[in-house]
């Protein structure tokens, strides 16, 4: 019975889906080993203390809140000196994070300080006797491996959404800390986040993507896709390369083996062939729908449902039947 | 400036993969190898300074078997000064026991600024690079997808999710390069020709005993075989239908 360390990602005020991702995944490695204690740890500035109960939903025991005005932007170094601190001193089996932006940035720099390796996109795990065995895709998702970790801590990232945030109250005592190294002593400081087109959701978490290709023609023809979205309310836009090399969308939006990896429980492409690369990036999608006049394109391999058409007649068609179907519920 | 980039060789992802025979690989017979494109716009970062800065000078570092010369080669063919090969007989999945050998040679080196990809495709942990940083006790930026360097300072934007961050950073760093920083250059015939003569020091790796391990690599299971709905709007309602009742996510 050993405990287990989560990091809660924020943002800004925000704590995030992924966040509570990483207490239930603790939560459950913890319960899976015999019921030891999760114990979260959240960094932000002032405001994010209020938050932090919402935490002790998801089964954490313990949520550890570093609040700093220093804290307004992520700081990579503060926080890995903050977190491997708490790390080294709680003497955890396991310390879980998000494969996401910050979480590639925070994990391997918090497991190089503590001296252990560590595994990303970590698509499920085991326990097995002393150590954790966790999947983990390789080349771009077409071979999966099993990795065992023999270090103590294991250090993990999971890729978003393959943990469903789970509803578990615990005592959720909060325990607050300060950072391990003053804020304004930083060397890499991040001056500025920039939100991208405010409030949506973002492609790694949202339940639906909606994402479009070249078949769209044009820029000002992602309103098909966006409209699709707004329509499920729950959706995100992300488009292929061919899209984003053309300036259509930004880079961020550009879903596949060098961009976004996304597992939504529904995935709409829309006007996309299905080049490899594209494919690395979505194949993982719970449920995948295609829209595509051509009846050969490899997209249609992987759709569960395919229609054979003109996404300028289809799409529209399927925004208003998903705008009458959500009003039924 | 003194710049090293490391690289890693990878094999072209546009293929159906097959498993060796120890199951705990991948089998090479056939595969094409290059350097790891997130690498190569490493690379094009690191020429981009030096094409500023008279004077300056690029190292390109890669640990593997004698097969990675290869992929040094094609750095040096683009404009890189000189090679290091990190001999090892194969590169190990655990990034901590690479971060270590390459550390261990980085920080002789005096560089002022150390570039990686951000991952590469077919370990696709992404962590070397922020691990050699944190072990080499450098300033670090993961992921740029922008950088200006002037007067011993770093400016560098980072894609978040739905977000971007600007970071500003002092030198010496270790910076990892994200897709949309640069378009890397093609090896000219007379850069091809030149590389033939630039330096290539090797020397061994020391590699730790890993404390992570592949145990066992598959195959994903296929997708079972999807349907054609039907053919343009007319077949919207069924598809709702089937969103709604089969897969239940409508």
């Amino acid at each position: 019975m050993a405990n287990v360390f989560a990091f809660v990602e924020t943002r800004g005020t925000d704590v995030r889906k992924v966040g509570f991702e990483a207490v239930t995944a603790a939560r459950m490695l913890a319960d899976k080993s015999g019921g030891g204690e999760v114990h979260a740890l959240l960094l932000g500035p002032p405001g994010i203390a209020a938050k932090a109960s919402q935490v002790g939903q998801y089964g954490a025991d313990a949520i550890i809140v570093v609040e700093h005005a220093g804290l307004a932007n992520y700081s990579p170094e503060v926080a890995t000196a903050t977190v491997a601190d708490r790390i080294k001193s709680g003497g955890y089996s396991a310390a879980v994070f998000s494969t996401t932006a910050q979480g590639r940035d925070l994990s391997p720099r918090v497991a190089a300080r503590l001296g252990v390796s560590v595994v990303t996109d970590v698509l499920s795990f085991e326990i097995e006797g002393d150590s954790i065995a966790v999947r983990h895709p390789m080349n771009i998702g077409k071979v999966i491996a099993t990795i065992s970790i023999a270090s103590k801590p294991a250090v993990i990232a999971m890729r978003p959404n393959v943990v469903a945030p789970a509803p578990n109250a615990k005592a959720g005592r909060i325990e607050n800390a300060q950072p391990a190294i003053d804020p304004a002593t930083a060397r890499v400081r991040v001056i500025e986040t920039r939100q991208g087109g405010g409030g949506k959701l973002d492609l790694a978490e949202a339940p639906v993507v909606i994402a479009g290709g070249r078949g769209l023609k044009a820029a000002e023809n992602f309103k098909l896709v966006e409209d699709l979205a707004s329509a499920f309310g729950n959706a995100a836009v992300g488009a292929t390369r061919a899209v984003t090399d053309d300036g259509w969308r930004p880079h961020s939006d550009q879903i596949g083996q060098t961009g976004r990896l996304v597992s939504p429980q529904l995935y709409i492409a829309v006007g996309i062939s299905g080049a490899v690369q594209h494919l690395a990036g979505m194949r993982t999608s719970k449920t995948i729908v295609a829209v595509n006049k051509d009846k050969e394109a490899p997209i249609f391999k992987v759709a569960d449902y395919g229609i054979v058409g003109d996404v300028f007649e289809v799409i529209p068609a399927l925004t208003e039947a998903v705008r009458e179907a959500k009003k039924h519920h | 400036m003194k710049i090293a980039v490391c690289v890693k060789r990878v094999p072209d992802m546009d293929v159906r993969f097959r498993i060796g025979a120890d199951n705990v690989s991948v089998d090479e017979a056939g595969l094409k190898f290059d350097i790891n494109d997130f690498d190569a716009w490493a690379v094009e970062a690191a020429l981009q300074l030096k094409d500023k800065n008279a004077g300056s000078e690029v190292t390109v570092i890669s640990l593997g078997p004698d097969v990675v010369q290869e992929t040094i080669r094609k750095a040096l063919s683009m404009g890189a000064d000189q090679g290091i090969h990190l001999k090892a007989d194969k590169v190990p999945f655990d990034g901590l026991a690479i971060a270590k050998a390459l550390s261990a040679e980085l920080k002789t080196g005096g560089y002022d600024l150390i570039f990686f990809g951000k991952m590469s495709p077919d370990s696709s942990n992404g962590v070397v690079g922020p691990m050699t940083a944190e072990l080499l006790g450098l300033p670090c930026v993961t992921a740029i997808s922008s950088l200006e360097i002037a007067s011993g300072k770093g400016t560098a934007k980072r894609e978040l999710e739905g977000a971007q961050e600007i970071v500003e950073f002092p030198l010496p760093a270790v910076l990892t390069v994200d897709e949309g920083l640069n378009a890397a250059r093609l090896p000219s015939l007379k850069g091809i020709m030149a590389a033939k003569k630039k330096p290539l020091h090797i020397k061994p790796a020391v590699l730790e005993e890993a404390q992570i391990k592949v145990r066992k690599l598959e195959l994903p299971p296929e997708r079972k075989a999807g349907r054609i709905v039907g053919e343009g709007a007319a077949a919207v309602p069924e598809l709702v239908r089937l969103l709604q009742t089969e897969a239940k996510v409508l």
